[in-house]
């Protein structure tokens, strides 16, 4: 098994990265502000405008770096990648597999059914926990119809179908995630998802999580030699990783909402943080997204069981692990692809 | 697994200076500075075999001297800091 090697985040607006023999290096007015061996390193992640030197995208390429770029809000702009890498049979399956659409929708549907049920999951545990702090009967009634939903994929025939069960899912379990939260409630109330602006500040969290998720999915589909843009549920459009996004929807819940959930409840972000703009947007500020950031590092250390493999694995290596048994499924090893459950 | 490489090359010549600063780049290349010729690596066993390869190859066994103290794993443990320059870790969140 791969380790988990570390993401290194710039977040100094006036930063530049260069590179000496093998080390990565921070510079800031002339200064090396860090330095640290590149072999240390998955991916980097620059917040801002923080410049590169083309001699470190090399360095970052020849040794399967992911080097990404994202606006100080946390939205992608580009990264850096180098030759594209594995095995072509097993891309020219992929899209193949793309293409026909009863393999696009029975993989569609194995994502979709993970999905629903990690985010009922959600749900389920903190109407455990907390019994005292929720709407018992709502709740209930909510994962009871999510759990009714799996069966009901089965008999979706396209693609439009499982979308159309996705967004029903998906509108019920954010008209219910405002449950999940036990302190700061008003604060981080959320109406509905919306994105491209975030107009409240759990959407602004929850976007920015979920673009760390699609940096690391992205990077995991390249790993084993994948194309991360072409993907069965989500159409092919220039630009966007569409395959990442695909295996990101079942780790979306597990992932992203609940460390949303966990660092208001806890206390570790607060209303103060973001800023409301005129028109509406909510963005977060820089301490906010530092904290983030150190919660999402780590959270990613944290061991936990994968279900399928049944071997101790840090959460920051379940991308790559779905992104290795997705291949092995394409290549004929394993009959199907199992999909990441949370129990 | 986590190694301490710390070295002790003999200056008196040219040649020697020479050893020295070789020596000191394959370790920054490595590890990280965390005093003058000590260096803290984390490296798997190839990178370490690779390492270990490239100093031995550079210095005179003669008149200079590398040691290796593996710290393994549960590094963290292991080492207590005191003093300036604190240094970070290669397995903790890296934010700049």
């Amino acid at each position: 098994m791969r380790r988990l090697l570390n993401t290194l985040y710039v977040t100094m607006p006036d930063a530049y990265l260069a590179c000496d023999g093998e080390n990565v290096l921070i510079k800031a007015q002339d200064e090396i502000k860090f330095r640290i061996p590149v072999h240390n390193l998955e991916g980097i992640v620059c917040f801002g405008f923080a410049g590169a030197s083309p001699k470190l995208m090399y360095l970052c390429c020849e040794r399967g770096v992911a080097l990404s770029f994202l606006t100080g809000y946390g939205k992608f702009m580009g990264r850096v990648t180098g030759n594209v890498s594995g095995n072509v049979l097993l891309r020219r399956t992929q899209y193949r597999w793309s293409d026909d659409n009863n393999t696009a929708v029975r993989l569609s549907r194995r994502f979709i059914a993970a999905k629903i049920m990690n985010s009922r999951a959600v749900l389920h545990r903190v109407l455990r926990d907390h019994p005292e702090a929720v709407d018992q009967d709502s709740l209930r009634r909510a994962i009871q119809l999510l759990a009714g939903m799996p069966k009901r994929l089965e008999q979706a025939k396209d693609g439009d179908a499982v979308r159309g069960i996705e967004g029903e899912a998906a509108r019920l379990y954010f008209t219910h995630f405002n449950e999940l939260l036990l302190s700061q409630k008003d604060d981080f109330q959320i109406a509905d998802r919306n994105r491209r602006p975030p107009t409240d500040r759990m959407n602004a969290l929850l976007s920015f999580l979920y673009t760390l998720l699609t940096h690391e999915s992205v990077a995991a589909l390249e790993s084993v030699g994948l194309d991360p843009q072409v993907g069965f549920l989500h159409r092919d459009r220039p630009g966007r990783p569409s395959l990442a996004l695909d295996i990101m929807e079942e780790l979306r819940p597990h992932f992203a909402d609940r460390l949303a959930v966990t660092l208001v409840n806890r206390n570790q972000i607060s209303a103060k943080g973001f800023v409301i703009k005129e028109n509406g947007t909510v963005l977060m500020d820089d301490d906010t997204r530092k904290a983030v950031l150190t919660a999402w590092q780590k959270r990613k250390q944290e061991e936990i069981v994968h279900p399928y493999l049944e071997i101790k694995i840090p959460l920051g290596l379940i991308p790559y692990v779905q992104a290795m048994l997705l291949a092995r499924y394409m290549r004929g090893d394993l009959e199907d692809y199992p999909p990441f459950f949370w129990k | 697994m986590m190694v301490l490489i710390t070295y002790d090359v003999n200056v008196t010549t040219d040649a020697g200076k020479s050893r020295l600063r070789k020596v000191a780049k394959q370790c920054v290349n490595y590890g990280q500075r965390v005093q003058n010729s000590v260096f803290e690596c984390l490296l798997d066993p190839t990178k370490f075999a690779e390492l270990k390869f490239r100093l031995e190859s550079i210095i005179d066994p003669k008149t200079d001297s590398l040691r290796y103290y593996f710290l393994g794993n549960n590094w963290k443990n292991r080492v207590e800091h005191f003093g300036a320059k604190t240094g970070y870790d290669p397995e903790g969140m890296l934010m700049v």
